[in-house]
């Protein structure tokens, strides 16, 4: 069983997905919500390939291979989405601490100001606990946290998603403080997060924290 | 106008009463169905070329065909009556005025793939026609249409009749599904398809409410008559949401050879106040918009492919020159904007953008650079995005747009 990722032939093995194919001859496809320890969420859209034959593009994190299929991961139809997707959500939050988008944006020509004179989602940063703020400004949804909160790690489910469309927004139930929620604070949602949106606090104060100087200081 | 299949008893019966829809022929279909083999059912319906008339155009019996080959039960037969799409409402239609045919087309549908549970999903603003489909589901369970042991047979069949809560995603079959569990309506990635990973995760045939009601008159008649009533392509009858400035808007039966211009001059009543055609939506706000020189195209799957757009749901808005276009370019877009689920980005993202960067084009500053950024969008969401709201959210704008003059090409 083989596929054909860009001109390459990849021998493949029955359930293997597109990402993972294409990771095995060192070809990277862009992505966001994929975490390897999580169960593939697909919403970013960013890791879309183009597949022959199929009407749209498709998720490289959760397609599974098909024998002789034929992929192209770099494709004009492939970059338009991915840098479409990057300008819009360099509009909507932000990505400062997001080097990995900052790196895929660039490599794409992405204008990350080009939608920048729409609405962003803004939010006061959340300090309600001794462990880790919450400064959803930078948070992009890609549901890493409530993943990991859920079924994928810790089974606490103190995290959901509220709210619809462009507004939606990750949040406690009835938007509770975190103490007052089912969190055990296990720090499983600070690890995951690939934008800086959750971080730890760390035990002591110290001159080096990251953390500390991201906290938002006093207008 | 031949006489009407699917809206035969609409308006001379009292929906409410099992014995009416007896006298017009009602559960023959089913008492023949009981009788035959599954299979041969399941063969019928695909022999009939009937094709979803939800919007997707999926052939009916090959989603039947590959619930029935699952081995793994319990099954489920869902009809999808959320219908949301703007300027559609044959189905609300059906279910007001004719609801004892779904009732039956599912107790086939059921016996056909092996089902022995159903589920009728309701668009929660159609309170009428939940509690005509209610009714319906009571009345034929009392009368052993239902329930188990139907008609003193092996097979059984249960169906629970739910009502949806207002989102529009929730037409989408698998937020549908999310939405009867109990969970956010929202869309799944697909594969795998409902035919394999339904409801509860189990095989599930999910069917339009037009859809379903071609099944009794299939069964009954055969599949050589039902291809009779239409195009060679595109066989059956089929129903047309006919609404805004039209002389006659409503719910029209009409082969799919049917032209536009012959739905809104001749079943419609032509144009309101003699006025001119300035666009018309076709399918919804999920559609595509044509102009007053598109009118002659046929109004089926193929005819309307061949012009760049598709049928949809069958619903035909008229816009006539009094309308102000960028008004309905705006509210389309607002449309989007308050029913993306959020889930995933392009849909989040770029139905919120479509609607600011419409608004500030409505409101006077159209710049070009504004149309390679709805082009953008609209191409992102239709490649990217995970569900049909999405994929087809740009499509209205961008059409209007051209309908409109402005270059989008």
């Amino acid at each position: 069983m083989h596929v054909i990722i860009d001109g390459q032939r990849v021998p493949v093995t029955e359930g293997m997905t597109i990402l993972e194919a294409a990771e095995q001859v060192g070809i990277h496809i862009p992505r966001l919500c994929y975490h390897q320890s999580l169960t593939p969420a697909a919403i970013c859209r960013l890791c879309v390939v183009e597949w022959e034959g199929a009407r749209t593009l498709v998720p490289a994190c959760v397609a599974r291979v098909q024998d002789g299929a034929v992929i192209h991961t770099e494709s004009e139809r492939v970059r338009r989405a991915r840098r479409t997707i990057l300008e819009l959500l360099a509009s909507t939050v932000d990505l400062s601490e997001a080097p990995d988008l900052l790196a895929y944006a660039a490599e794409l020509n992405a204008d990350l100001d080009r939608f920048a004179d729409g609405a962003r989602r803004e939010f006061p940063v959340y300090d309600d606990n001794p462990f880790y703020i919450r400064d959803y400004n930078k948070c992009v949804l890609c549901q890493r946290c409530v993943q990991a909160c859920g079924n994928d790690m810790q089974f606490t489910y103190a995290l959901t998603v509220s709210g619809r469309g462009f507004y939606s927004r990750i949040d406690t139930f009835y938007h509770a403080p975190m103490p007052e929620t089912t969190c055990v604070f296990c720090g499983n949602c600070v690890a995951v997060c690939p934008t800086g949106a959750l971080k730890e606090k760390g035990p002591f104060p110290s001159p080096q924290s990251p953390v500390l100087d991201a906290r938002p200081s006093e207008p | 106008m031949a006489e009407p299949v699917l809206l035969r008893r609409v308006g001379h019966v009292d929906p409410t009463r099992l014995e009416d829809y007896l006298a017009w022929g009602g559960f023959e279909a089913l008492r023949r169905a009981l009788l035959r083999r599954p299979e041969s059912i399941v063969d019928e319906v695909k022999a009939s070329g009937l094709v979803g008339r939800g919007g997707a155009a999926f052939p009916t019996g090959v989603k039947w065909e590959a619930v029935a080959r699952e081995s793994r039960t319990p099954k489920y037969v869902v009809c999808n009556a959320d219908e949301s799409e703007p300027g559609t409402f044959k189905d609300r239609v059906l279910m007001e005025g004719d609801p004892f045919v779904l009732v039956e087309a599912m107790a086939i549908a059921g016996h056909a793939v092996g089902a022995e549970e159903g589920y009728i999903y309701v668009r929660g603003e159609y309170i009428r026609a939940y509690e005509r489909i209610k009714n319906a589901v009571e009345e034929a369970t009392r009368a052993g249409f239902l329930g188990d042991h139907i008609l003193d047979s092996d097979v059984s069949f249960h169906v629970h009749v739910y009502r949806g809560a207002g989102a529009y995603v929730c037409g989408e079959e698998t937020a549908l599904f999310e939405s009867i569990e109990g969970k956010r309506g929202q869309p799944r990635q697909k594969p795998p398809f409902p035919t394999t990973h339904g409801l509860f995760g189990r095989p599930t045939v999910i069917n339009n409410v037009e859809t379903l009601a071609n099944i009794p008159p299939i069964v009954l008649h055969g599949p050589e008559w039902f291809r009779s009533l239409g195009p060679e392509d595109a066989p059956g009858p089929k129903l047309y949401s006919v609404s805004g400035a039209v002389n006659a808007p409503g719910v029209y039966e009409a082969p799919m050879s049917v032209t536009l211009r012959e739905l809104i001059e001749e079943y419609a009543g032509g144009v309101r106040n003699g006025g001119r055609v300035q666009a018309v939506l076709v399918g919804g706000a999920a559609g595509t918009f044509l102009g007053p020189k598109e009118l002659d195209v046929p109004m089926s799957f193929s005819g309307l492919r061949k012009v760049g757009a598709a049928l949809g749901s069958g619903a035909v808005m008229v816009i006539d020159e009094q309308v102000d276009m960028w008004e309905v370019l705006l509210r389309l877009a607002r449309f989007f904007a308050h029913e993306s689920c959020g889930k995933c980005y392009p849909c989040q993202l770029g139905t919120q953008r479509q609607l600011e960067i419409v608004r500030r084009m409505a409101s006077g500053r159209i710049r070009y650079q504004d149309i390679l950024r709805l082009r953008d969008i609209q191409a992102t969401m239709a490649d990217a995005s995970i569900c049909g709201l999405g994929q087809t959210a740009g499509n209205a704008i961008l059409s209007g747009l051209r309908v409109m003059g402005l270059d989008v090409s």
